[in-house]
């Protein structure tokens, strides 16, 4: 770790201003941040610590969507996002108990991991993200490994969810970190079905939309059967190549949707 | 008898500090004026060192000196604690190991240089200004290409072969001509992955010099405190075993990769006498992925000779043995003499040739890890057997049964030296077969189908050689260093006895269990035991906690110390009741005389030895303190049958362990709960080994499982609830306590009991699978369903 100076507002307003500062940089539950600042990777000169913002923390149901505030933990939303089951589900296999204590949704969708369970949900709901200045779409919000639209300085202040019919997420972990080796959400709509890859492509998240036709017009594990698997370029790795990722998304879709129900 | 004696399963001790954060390891020590030690590592697996520079470095804040080989000329370097002959008779290649790298970087890892300053992330700071000037060279990795003209990882020895072993090789044309005879031969190639042994607490290390006694104290990470004075002192440091104290305090965990002497140790104590001032190190766990002695990682082909009947004819192996970049304290005689041994198993194999050729490698040093040698030879074993039971069409437990040394054959000579003293492997097998229900495995077999899984059920035995080691056999067979263990029994005049060990305790809970023996032989609670180990200033020269022989050694010299302090006590209690010694007799902590009511108590006894108004002091000193060094006169030799029952999904290739059940038998058992509190960790550890974890290197040498989010450590969830059993108990014959040995036994049984039954599930399902090499990943299993 390298020296930092460490700021902890009580408000929105006061983060958005800290956070103008030069190398200033946003601390959730410090769940990648921390570790990443010990390996000597990061290098920021301030830390703000968004941990002391009420406003940005808790989970309201209302009008078939459930809101998450930015700052809320994996911990909270598993106990509280009873209005999205498949989603509070989610949030109760991240990590182990002292990540889900500390870490935040916002940080884990800033973060953008492209082995994270959250972006999967968070795309596959076309949930929107909301910031201090703006609201942004799932799909237009993930743009590749940690990569988002997310400006300099920006924080998320929510994620907004509209509730699905439907939802299950199927997470095959890396024997090691415990992260998505592949991760599939699927969640049904009114409007269609929506499925969300994780952990798989060279790309982060992304929408398996062949799968998604397939479902909307038959939502049976069996519409998935006969599916080529996913193109795309896949994530190799010591834990899986290409080809057993790609096996494992359509595996993990039709599980998800049988699971659905 | 004390309810606390031999035989109870009382709680440990020790765990109280452990549980309650108020453990003190070497990390928890703060001397005055301590500065802080950061190594700067070789990022490179090879390369010519042309030059390091420092200046910049050292004209950073905070920083006292910077170290590199320049200021360790003169001084010696690690030394290997075993020399090998070849085949031929010619001793090993053993090139040097320096302290910091000399001329060229061997693996990542390796250190080039050290920054010592006052603060640790001064001196951090200051490593990362250390320009240092490498030629990469292409780096040597694959061990057949290393010994087929790869490039040489030290140019000075000329060769990447550290020797070329057969063991018995007078042994090898009659196996030869078995085979030549025999009706069926099966053949294996397999893989024992590399491993990183992960402790909990990484290595650290304090040097302190004392200028006004020059005195050197070393705090360290150690399972032997005693064995790294004699070699830092003797080969490395030229310090004289007198004026360096070695102190081992809490240890969490070694698992084998705190035996040996490392870099580390040697240095902060070199630089706490050139700096006058404490100098301290702790690893990282990036550091402890690329720096602490791995483990495993042989390559080999074995055959099987048999007759139509499944009798064993012969056995012959080849492997090829990594010994990384340097040679590790005891790297040679792993897969030498701790593995060829163990060759015949429990079975009654005629003919066993076993060919080890020990490799250099630009990978981390190799050395033993939590069964050494033992689970390399079990693992080739009783995979070959099971390979071999599939093919003739014979049942694997049937196989096994027809090939087992009987329990009226021992003392038993097999013909890879050692001679086994107990043993019954029908019985452990007997009790596997009711405990595991494996007359019910059918049945679950078809519930697993229904659900969509494959399940599979996997037996195999182990044997394994502890409590290391008579000192003349060892001698002969190359190693540097005797064997025994001491124990000095210290009574006081209140009564209280203190046991000084050599035997450390880092997991083991020997501050439980060696007092329940004292309390056994005495007659006196356990609480007025207290056990002391882990630093040569306390302690008598003792050899440490390795190869399971810590009660089988360390607890025999304790006994033969207590014998002497009982035999002294009944003389003192001879006078006080003026009676003969011969009639003294000692029970529950009283001494009477027999065939009258007269007694005297223990604490009575204890108080005439140091107040001796009333002592016989023409013929017996005062005092009642005993020292007793212990040679075992051979090996003990634990063994036993596990199986294990996994569900393959075989849409993803998880496995999952749904049983696993483990008959040892351990001979004399003192404290039942912690037995089988190290017989379930090494079932995590075998287990772990088998499914998931594997110390991986790219083709560049840089290890790219280096850190938890690669290398996967087993956790509670990937393991079952485990059946254990030690009823089956043939004490050794050759040991005061009648033990033999249980802290590596899960390790080494466990491994092949998993393979085996998910090649055993594949088969089962009509997928032509034979083998599949660990650790056996959800991708390697759905991989060979693939290609089957
Ligand atoms: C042992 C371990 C296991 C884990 N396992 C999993 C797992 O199984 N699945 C999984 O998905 N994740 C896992 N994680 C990651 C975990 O979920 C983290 O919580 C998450 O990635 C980051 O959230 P955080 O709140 O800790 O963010 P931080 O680490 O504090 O920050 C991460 C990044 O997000 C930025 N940031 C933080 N909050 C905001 C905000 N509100 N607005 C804008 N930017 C922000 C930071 O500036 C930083 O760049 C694991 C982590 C650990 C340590």
């Amino acid at each position: 770790m390298y020296a930092f100076d460490f700021v902890k507002p009580k408000t929105l307003a006061e983060a958005v201003k800290a956070l103008g500062a030069e190398d200033a940089q946003a601390l959730g539950g410090g769940q990648t941040l921390i570790p990443t600042l010990k390996q000597r990777l990061a290098q920021p000169a301030v830390l703000v610590s968004l941990s002391g913002i009420a406003e940005l923390k808790g989970v309201k149901a209302a009008g078939g969507s459930l809101t998450i505030g930015g700052g809320t933990s994996h911990a909270t939303v598993a106990k509280e996002a009873k209005a999205y089951p498949a989603l509070a589900a989610l949030a109760a296999n991240i990590g182990d108990p002292a990540v889900r204590s500390l870490g935040t949704i916002g940080g884990s969708i800033a973060n953008n991991d492209p082995s994270a369970d959250y972006p999967a949900a968070v795309l596959a709901s076309g949930a929107t993200v909301v910031t201090n200045t703006r609201e942004i779409a799932a799909d237009d919000f993930f743009q590749g490994m940690f990569t988002t639209a997310l400006e300099p300085g920006e924080i998320i202040t929510a994620v907004r969810f509209p509730v699905p019919e439907k939802a299950n997420y199927q997470k095959f972990e890396q024997p090691a970190s415990r992260f998505a080796l592949v991760g599939v959400f699927v969640a049904k709509y009114a409007a269609g079905v929506r499925v969300a890859v994780t952990g798989a492509s060279t790309e982060g998240v992304f929408r398996w939309t062949e799968a998604e036709k397939a479902l909307s017009a038959n939502f049976a594990a069996s519409a998935v059967a006969g599916l080529a698997v996913p193109g795309g370029e896949m994530i190799a790795d010591i834990h899986g190549s290409a080809a057993y990722r790609a096996h494992l998304i359509k595996v993990l879709t039709g599980r998800a949707v049988a699971a659905a129900g | 008898m004390p309810k606390d004696g031999i035989g109870a399963s009382i709680k440990r001790r020790e765990d109280v500090r452990f549980l309650t954060g108020t453990g003190r390891y070497t990390d928890d020590i703060n001397l005055r004026g301590q500065s802080y030690a950061w190594f700067v590592r070789s990022q490179v697996a090879h390369g010519k060192l042309n030059k390091v520079d420092t200046t910049a470095a050292a004209k950073m804040p905070g920083v006292l000196r910077i170290f590199t080989a320049k200021d360790f000329e003169g001084v010696g370097g690690l030394p290997c604690g075993w020399q090998i002959h070849d085949r031929h008779g010619k001793p090993m290649l053993e090139p040097k190991h320096p302290v910091l790298a000399e001329g060229k970087v061997r693996h990542v890892g390796d250190p080039i240089a050290v920054v010592v300053a006052e603060t640790e992330a001064q001196a951090r700071d200051a490593a990362d200004a250390v320009v240092i000037d490498i030629d990469e060279l292409p780096a040597v990795l694959d061990m057949k290409a290393a010994v087929a003209g790869g490039p040489l990882v030290h140019d000075d020895i000329g060769s990447n072969l550290c020797y070329d072993w057969g063991f018995v090789e007078e042994n090898k044309a009659a196996t030869d001509a078995a085979f030549a005879k025999a009706d069926h031969v099966t053949t294996l190639e397999l893989v024992n992955n590399r491993l990183a042994p992960n402790a909990m607490e990484p290595r650290a290390a304090i040097g302190d010099y004392d200028f006004a006694t020059d005195m050197h104290t070393l705090y360290t990470t150690s399972q032997n405190p005693h064995v790294i004075r004699l070699l830092m002192g003797a080969f490395v440091l030229g310090i004289p075993e007198h004026k360096l104290r070695v102190v081992a305090p809490d240890v969490g965990g070694g698992f084998g990769s705190k035996i040996y002497h490392y870099a580390e140790e040697a240095f902060v104590t070199f630089a706490a006498k050139q700096l006058r001032r404490p100098v301290k190190w702790t690893a990282t766990r990036s550091e402890s992925f690329i720096t602490d002695a791995q483990g495993r990682d042989h390559v080999t082909k074995i055959e099987l000779a048999l007759d139509k009947q499944g009798h064993f004819l012969a056995l012959r192996t080849e492997t090829y043995a990594n010994m990384g970049a340097y040679l590790s304290t005891f790297s040679t005689a792993i897969p030498t003499y701790l593995h060829g041994t163990l060759m015949a198993g429990t079975y009654k194999t005629p003919h066993i040739y076993v060919n080890v050729k020990a490799v250099f490698t630009n990978t981390v040093p190799v050395d033993a890890y939590r069964g050494a040698g033992r689970p390399e030879a079990t693992y080739q074993i009783e995979r070959v057997i099971d390979k071999a039971a599939r093919e003739l069409g014979l049942d694997p437990l049937e196989i096994r049964r027809r090939n087992f040394i009987k329990a009226d054959e021992f003392p038993y000579q097999t013909p890879v030296a050692v001679v086994y003293d107990t043993g019954d492997y029908d019985a452990t097998m007997n009790k596997l077969e009711s405990l595991a229900d494996l007359a019910g495995f059918e049945k679950r077999r078809a519930e697993s189908a229904k659900a969509g899984k494959l399940r599979g059920l996997g037996v195999n035995t182990y044997i394994e050689a502890c409590g290391i080691a008579p000192s003349h056999l060892v001698g002969q067979l190359g190693a540097r260093a005797g064997l025994y263990e001491s124990a000095t029994v210290r009574v006081n005049a209140t009564g209280g006895v203190v046991v000084m060990t050599g035997s450390h305790s880092h997991g083991q809970g020997h501050e439980t269990t060696f007092p329940q023996v004292i309390a056994e032989m005495i007659g006196i609670p356990v609480e007025s035991v207290e056990i002391v180990h882990g630093d040569t200033a306390n302690v008598p020269m003792g050899m440490g906690t390795y190869g399971s022989r810590s009660l089988a050694v360390g607890g025999s010299a304790m006994v033969k110390a207590t014998n002497k302090i009982i035999a002294k006590a009944k003389k003192i209690a001879a006078h006080l009741m003026e009676a003969s010694d011969a009639d003294i007799e000692l029970k529950d902590g009283k001494f009477s005389v027999a065939g009258t009511d007269k007694s005297v108590e223990w604490g009575a006894v204890c108080l005439a030895a140091y107040v001796p108004h009333n002592y016989p002091l023409e013929s017996l000193e005062p005092g009642l303190e005993e020292t007793a060094f212990y040679d075992p006169s051979n090996f003990t030799y634990p063994s036993g049958a596990y199986a294990c029952e996994v569900e393959v999904d075989p849409d993803t290739g998880h496995v999952k362990v749904c049983a696993f059940t483990a008959v040892d038998d351990f001979g004399n058992v003192v404290n039942p709960m912690i037995v089988e509190g190290q017989v379930h960790g090494g079932i995590g550890q075998g287990i772990g080994q088998a499914l998931l974890e594997h110390a991986v290197y790219d083709g560049n040498g840089q290890m790219i499982a280096g850190s938890f989010m690669d290398y996967a450590m087993p956790r509670a969830g990937d393991l079952p609830f485990y059946k254990v059993d030690h009823s089956c108990a043939t004490p050794c014959t050759h040991n005061p306590l009648g033990v033999k040995g249980c802290g590596e036994a899960g390790a080494i049984g466990s491994p092949p009991a998993v393979v085996n039954a998910v090649v055993d599930a594949l088969q089962r399902a009509g997928k032509k699978v034979s083998h599949i090499d660990m650790p056996l990943s959800p991708y390697r299993v759905w991989s060979a369903i693939q290609n089957a």
